[in-house]
């Protein structure tokens, strides 16, 4: 299993059509293997896993998301992070 | 490119744009035949002194003259459903590009697997060198392998803007906070030109698309050399 994935991995082009999103817009696509991505990697870190598997999701979400997107996208993740444990009164988010 | 006194379609790059050149072709000369019928038979009643105070129905022409309309949509649904369902096949391809609308230059970025991405503006009129295109060249075109299906991501950073590249048969609009996806193959090397086709602000006119595709091998070389001159 973890051969294929492997396979399909190091022989990687661009991403392949996905069923689940046959039509003109692909918004869902990038973001869901944007959030594939980090979920897995969570689930198997937390597993002591190795996250290998989960550079499928990382590249495919590379290739179909803009770089501006994933960009923004990784300040709020480090945003909820840094200030999950902190009351949300005052607090503004700057990052244009 | 389009040129002065153009009257059709231009050369097509694309298999979908040549079907549907010969689509249009299709319907164009049903479309003449029509016209040329009705024109003939108005011409012929208003020049004529014989009057008929006497018809009154006649199924066979009524018979007539329903069916042959039905036949003729009939022969223009089935190839333009033909094509439709041509554009819409799943395809694999070998190569996404992602391009954004600013105002007022597109961006490009080739993220498959390196991150790397180029601004696109328009050359401007007083910098223009001999042999290019006013209010059409740029200064970073969009490069492609030929014989290679493409997938085009297109969205806008702003306002609404749209990608269109006639010679390809492709036009889709940058929509701020959504993906949409086109894709295509292109047949033949070369430069094919498009202009941004939705409305979006003082500069709309001026910020064209250039797509120049190139045999793989040269693409790949253009690729590493963008990389190099990219990278600090």
């Amino acid at each position: 299993m973890s051969d294929r994935i492997n396979e399909k991995i190091q022989n990687y082009r661009t991403a392949p059509f996905d069923a689940r999103f046959p039509n003109t817009n692909q918004t869902r696509n990038c973001y869901q293997n944007y959030l594939d991505f980090h979920r897995c990697n969570k689930a198997l870190s937390a597993k002591q896993q190795d996250p290998a598997p989960c550079e499928w999701y990382r590249r495919v979400y590379t290739s179909l998301c803009p770089m501006g997107w994933v960009c923004l996208w990784g300040e709020i993740h480090t945003f909820i992070y840094l200030y999950k444990n902190v009351n949300s009164d005052g607090i503004k988010l700057n990052i244009y | 490119m389009a040129h002065p006194s153009q009257l059709g379609f231009q050369d097509a790059a694309s298999p979908v744009m040549e079907e549907l050149l010969h689509f249009h072709d299709h319907t164009l000369m049903i479309v003449f035949l029509i016209s040329t019928l009705v024109l003939y038979i108005i011409m012929a009643m208003v020049t004529t002194k014989l009057t008929n105070k006497f018809i009154l129905d006649s199924q066979e022409i009524e018979i007539i003259w329903t069916l042959l309309p039905a036949l003729i949509l009939i022969l223009i649904a089935l190839p333009s459903l033909r094509i439709l369902y041509l554009m819409d096949e799943v395809n694999d391809p070998h190569l996404t590009v992602k391009a954004l609308g600013h105002q007022w230059y597109w961006s490009y970025e080739y993220t498959d697997y390196n991150n790397f991405g180029f601004d696109s503006y328009m050359v401007p009129t007083q910098d223009l060198t001999p042999g290019q295109f006013r209010l059409l060249d740029v200064d970073h075109r969009m490069v492609i392998p030929t014989e290679s299906p493409v997938r085009v991501l297109i969205t806008a950073d702003d306002v609404l803007h749209s990608w269109a590249v006639p010679s390809l048969g492709i036009k889709m609009d940058a929509v701020p906070g959504r993906l949409n996806q086109t894709a295509f193959i292109v047949s033949r090397p070369g430069i094919y030109y498009g202009q941004c086709s939705e409305i979006c602000g003082a500069n709309h006119s001026f910020m064209p698309i250039v797509v120049e595709a190139i045999p793989l091998k040269h693409f790949e070389n253009w690729s590493t050399l963008m990389l190099e001159n990219s990278s600090p």
